[in-house]
């Protein structure tokens, strides 16, 4: 069978997810259209060949609805040949859209495929697509349905992670961030985002806060104690797991990811694709996997999916020489990092989204292109990318340097 | 046409006033007759030029308490009959029937004449559904009238469009609190909510009525009105995103998952709202024919409605007593249990003697009435004149002589044969030969009590239970001597206080606790297991109990347990207790001084109000902990019921309880047995008695004799009966009927 190369992997800055973040003028389509470009412009691609494009957006509605893949590629000036399609898996859409490019070449179907995704919070805002998981009580009911902030703090309580050690992780991945830019770490996947003049609206990271310390965390109250006591959702923690006496609240902005606007795109072929438009590939994609899991834990989905990938590609977490998996809430990653006895350093080694901001259904790509770039800087060889997800599920992939 | 249930009179101005008043009936109800009055009048109301509109109103002090719940019992049993011929036809045939008032309704609402209810006293469910459907709404500015849509309570929801008007008419959150706790509504609060349009005058209530339709009221519901807004914004906006998904949540923190009417009304508010109104109505008569079918409905009905009627009637008492009235009633011991006996007597207007050693502690005894009252007072559910009357109702005292006169005694002392036999007798001195003597004992059988008395016969148990004023059951405790007149007083006085009594036979324990220490006791072996503390409260309130087995014991006094337990092997040897559950308790006690919530160390640590109990972190280290994942939860939950339920049985085994229908009651009342299965009994009764004694065989096998099923339940296992089969409660009024 084909293999799935990748080839290239673009991403915007992320712009701080409000009304007066640096991105919050430029439509969300443009986003996509920048990397569009930028795919095509670093490659020298003829876009009247790409079989595909596929972008998770996870609140397609308004200006992001209607097939933003296809309407950035209009932005972008791509041949018309080049379709699009839109996918959500909510916050690892992004990395399902490169599973299903990578599928679509694996099975043969398609040559050159970008993948990615977009999502403008600062201009769309997060759950305007509404949805019946939380709303309709035939679906909140057998569903369990919690808000995400108390699925974390479910899982420290749980797990038994401290307001200390979700707050020394949190300052622990903006030590990594800022080091990683200081270093220049990004500079071959972050494209700037500039106006029509070719003037910069935007060349970094702007969401990062660099001088956090435990002492700036510990001043922040968690955000969940109303909806968790008022809303009932705590109630709906304990009686899922009721060894739980009571949850514990222990996230709040500064130990959540942070919402920013941004987008990424990942140039996925196969090997002769490439060969002919005479690219180098970077990596293959080795496996990869969705799970769904328990929904009220919701974001436990990494550790499962993770099992369940090794177990297929016959691997050993040994084989594996890097972790990325989204900082959606520092609980998230310190369970997924307990439940495999994974030290630190080989997690997340350039920080997250705690420091970075989680553009939903843009970062699953965003964090595939980190992980290829550190992968490439230490000479290592293999690496795993994971996202929690909403409403309970994993999705993972094992890239392997070519 | 005449009609038997209503009067129709027409006034010069062509405005129909609709009198509703059943003969025969204290209270009006939607019966199948009273439905088919309706809709003819409706139709002539509708059709007949010279009438301008209708107002319809009620000839009662009270509106009308709704549907005929005992017409929904038996379409419930025809229902299971039909099913088991034509499952199908039977189906749709409840269908049809569950949207008869549905249409009714909807038939007067569009039927072009303006109709107004007049609502002057107490309007409940289906009535109020009615009055939902009228065009204009006013309600008698009086104490006297309450509007509830209170079906939820029972199993069931309001399913003649309101869970369609409500929500169209107030703001969702409002809305959903209402149907999903059948909230009262005093005039105020629902013309505030808008549901109704006006308060009148009592007097003036049927003129404003019809002034409303004199006025040029539009005969066009709000909804049927072109560019109808929901009053709280669409389902689908922020307010709306805001709202569903905390109510999902409160609505399982509430219930957890044991209500399928609850989640019903979510439901067909939910669905109705988003889409029109005559769509809206068939959802929900889609969810109430699916909840009627429900053994959650069927069970609660029969337990909350039905059978609590009939015990609070006085199904039990025996005939040919006449009627007791109470002139004077005495208590003797005006310690917790003593005041509030006294106080809730004189709360039903009987004047009450408080005794106690001196007048100080008989003054202190009545101190509890008047803050109690006080309370109700502050909180608005009582007037200050209330206060002053029940306070001028309560004579403390240390002279027996004050008891001269009194119909019953109510002894409420010290739990000590000594101290009981010397108030017995100090007090039947005073009392004329005919008074009732009873003991509020807990703990002492009433055979031996009633030795003490120099006339056994009208010796009775009326056993209270703690809070006096909010626990709604007492246990009527029958001696070997005690005569049906002393049985028929003391179902009288508990009626009078406006408490259902279940008569029981003298045992140990009674009835209530036995079931009590079992629940308990069943939480102390978990513990012993290693299973971690929080799954078993969760477990118990997951199966339905309103109060964890550890939270439970810290109220009642760990001390007392231990004493409990102490008196049981005293009694009927070192055997009768398990040592490691005593070995549990003296470490609590005599190791680590706790003894409750008494003295803020129990099971829980119980800090400075507001912060809330939390459960002793030394709890965990009295035993290896097992894993939770290794723990099976949904078996704690079934461990917990089934050992209450196994009691239950032994229970009527031995004869003490005699009647179902008060096992089942009491067990709900006394203390909250997961009302959704309708008690105890119904509770075997729902899983049938043959999987229930395999169930309990399987329990018996991994933790021990307490699950062993009683030869009862063995025999019908095998005859496939149910309780209320082998004990049918109407079989004894039938045959005396036919006597």
């Amino acid at each position: 069978m084909a293999e799935a190369y990748v080839y290239d992997a673009v991403r915007t800055p992320r712009g701080r997810g409000k009304k007066d973040g640096s991105l919050h003028e430029v439509p969300a389509v443009r986003l996509g259209a920048k990397v569009l470009e930028a795919i095509r412009d670093r490659n020298g691609l003829d876009t009247g060949i790409v079989d595909d494009i596929i972008f998770g957006c996870v609140d397609p509605v308004g200006e992001a609805g209607s097939v933003i893949p296809r309407a950035a590629a209009f932005e972008a000036g791509y041949d018309t040949k080049a379709p699009g399609m839109q996918i959500s898996r909510f916050c690892a859409s992004g990395l399902d859209a490169i599973n299903f490019g990578a599928a679509k070449i694996a099975q043969g179907a398609d040559e050159i495929v970008i993948a990615g995704g977009v999502e403008s919070m600062s201009r769309v805002g997060m759950g305007a697509s509404g949805g019946a998981w939380f709303m309709d009580p035939s679906v909140g009911l057998p569903g369990w349905f919690v808000p995400q902030g108390i699925s974390a703090d479910l899982i420290a309580t749980k797990y038994r992670f401290s307001r200390d050690d979700v707050d020394a992780y949190a300052v622990e991945s903006q030590k990594r961030a800022a080091k990683a830019w200081g270093e220049g770490r990004f500079k071959n996947s972050v494209i700037s985002i500039k106006d029509q003049n070719g003037l910069t609206i935007l060349d970094h990271d702007e969401h990062m806060r660099p001088s956090t310390d435990m002492q700036s965390l510990a001043a922040l109250n968690p955000s969940f104690v109303m909806p968790g006591e008022m809303g009932g959702f705590d109630a709906v923690a304990v009686q899922k797991h009721p060894e739980v006496e009571e949850v514990n609240h222990v996230h709040h902005a500064g130990n959540s990811s942070g919402i920013v606007d941004g987008a990424a795109a990942v140039l996925l072929g196969s090997k002769k694709a490439g060969k002919s438009l005479g690219l180098k590939p970077r990596a293959r994609i080795r496996a990869f996997a969705n799970i769904g899991s328990e929904p009220v834990l919701m974001l436990t989905g990494p550790v499962d999916v993770t099992e369940k990938l090794l177990k297929r590609a016959r691997m050993k977490l040994s084989d594996i020489d890097l972790f990325e998996l989204n900082e959606a809430f520092a609980s998230v990653v310190l369970r997924y990092m307990q439940a495999f006895d994974i030290s630190h350093d080989r997690i997340n080694v350039n920080g997250g989204a705690i420091a970075m901001g989680h553009p939903l259904g843009a970062t699953g790509a965003m964090i595939f292109g980190t992980v290829l770039d550190e992968l490439e800087r230490r000479d290592l060889n293999t690496a795993l990318v994971t996202l929690c997800i909403g409403a309970g599920m994993g999705t993972a992939t094992i890239i392997e340097r070519v | 046409m005449s009609y038997t249930n209503f009067t129709l009179n027409i006034d010069a101005d062509g405005i129909a006033l609709v009198t509703w008043d059943m003969p025969g009936r204290s209270m009006n109800v939607f019966t199948e007759e009273a439905m088919l009055e309706l809709n003819a009048i409706v139709d002539k109301v509708a059709t007949d030029a010279t009438i301008k509109g209708a107002v319809i109103t009620s000839g009662k002090d009270s509106f009308s308490g709704g549907a005929d719940i005992t017409m929904l019992q038996k379409m419930l049993a025809t229902l299971a009959a039909d099913k088991a011929k034509d499952l199908d036809k039977a189906t749709k045939a409840l269908f049809e029937n569950a949207g008869y008032m549905t249409g009714l309704f909807r038939k007067l609402e569009t039927s072009g004449k303006p109709w107004v209810s007049a609502i002057n006293g107490t309007c409940m469910g289906g009535a109020f559904e009615l009055s939902l459907a009228c065009h204009g709404r006013v309600a008698a500015d009086s104490d006297k009238v309450k509007m509830a849509l209170p079906e939820v309570k029972i199993g069931i929801f309001p399913g003649a469009g309101g869970t369609q008007r409500v929500p169209r008419l107030t703001d969702q959150q409002q809305a959903l609190q209402m149907l999903t706790s059948g909230q009262m509504l005093s005039p105020q609060k629902a013309k505030s909510m808008g549901l109704i349009h006006e308060i009148a005058e009592p007097k003036k209530l049927v003129e404003t009525a019809k002034a409303m339709i004199k006025n040029g009221l539009k005969p066009v519901a709000p909804w049927d009105e072109k560019g109808f807004k929901l009053p709280g914004g669409p389902v689908y906006s922020v307010a709306g995103a805001n709202l569903w998904p905390p109510a999902i949540a409160i609505l399982r923190r509430e219930t957890y998952g044991n209500y399928p009417a609850a989640a019903a009304i979510l439901k067909c508010v939910y669905e109705g709202l988003l889409v029109p109104f005559d769509t809206a109505l068939r959802i929900e008569q889609r969810y109430f024919t699916e909840i009627m079918q429900t053994r959650e409905a069927a069970a609660m009905i029969r337990s909350l409605f039905v059978s609590l009627q009939e015990l609070n009637k006085g199904a039990r008492r025996p005939s040919g007593v006449p009627e007791s009235k109470f002139k004077k009633i005495g208590v003797l011991g005006a310690g917790f249990m003593g005041a509030g006996i006294a106080y809730v007597t004189a709360k039903a207007g009987i004047p009450v003697v408080l005794l106690d050693r001196d007048m100080e502690a008989a003054a202190k005894g009545k101190a509890h009435s008047d803050s109690l009252i006080s309370d109700q007072v502050r909180k608005g559910r009582a007037k200050p004149e209330d206060k002053d009357r029940l306070l001028s109702l309560i004579t403390p005292t240390a002279d027996y002589a004050d008891l001269a006169g009194c119909d019953l005694v109510v002894e409420a002392v010290f739990e000590d044969s000594g101290v009981k036999k010397d108030a017995t007798e100090k007090a039947e001195a005073m009392l004329k030969p005919s008074a009732v003597f009873a003991s509020n004992t807990s703990t002492i059988p009433i055979t031996s009590l009633a030795k003490n008395s120099a006339r056994p016969k009208n010796f009775i148990g009326i056993h209270f239970f703690s809070p006096v004023d909010k626990m709604m059951l007492v246990e009527i405790i029958l001696g070997k001597k005690t005569g049906d007149k002393a049985l028929g007083a003391a179902i009288d006085f508990v009626r009078a206080i406006k408490k259902t009594p279940i008569v029981v036979n003298d045992t140990r324990g009674f009835y209530v606790n036995r079931c009590v220490l079992r629940y308990m006791s069943e939480a102390y072996k978990m513990l012993i297991e290693g299973v971690p503390a929080p799954m078993i409260e969760n477990a118990a309130k997951a199966a339905g109990m309103p109060v964890g087995p550890l939270a439970l014991t810290d109220e009642t006094a760990i001390d007392l347990a231990q004493k409990i337990m102490k008196q049981t092997m005293r009694d009927l040897g070192e055997n009768a207790v398990d040592p490691k559950q005593m070995a549990l308790i003296n470490t609590l006690v005599d190791t680590h001084g706790r003894f409750g919530r008494k003295n803020g160390k129990g099971f829980y640590d119980y800090p400075q109000k507001p912060a809330k109990k939390k459960l002793w972190p030394g709890v965990k280290d009295l035993y290896p902990q097992l894993a939770p994942e290794k723990v099976d939860y949904e078996e704690l939950k079934q461990r917990l019921l089934v050992t209450i339920a196994l009691e239950a049985a032994r229970v009527m085994e031995e004869g003490i309880v005699t009647d179902p229908r008060e096992a089942d009651v009491g067990s709900i009342l006394a203390f909250g047995f997961a009302p959704f299965t309708g008690g105890v009994l119904s509770y075997i009764d729902g899983i049938g008695a043959k999987k229930f004694v395999k169930i309990a065989k399987g329990l018996q096998k991994k933790y021990g004799a307490e699950f062993k099923a009683p030869k009862l339940l063995l025999d019908m296992a095998e005859k496939g009966e149910t309780f209320y089969e082998r004990f049918d409660p109407y079989a004894r009024s039938e045959a005396k009927k036919a006597a």
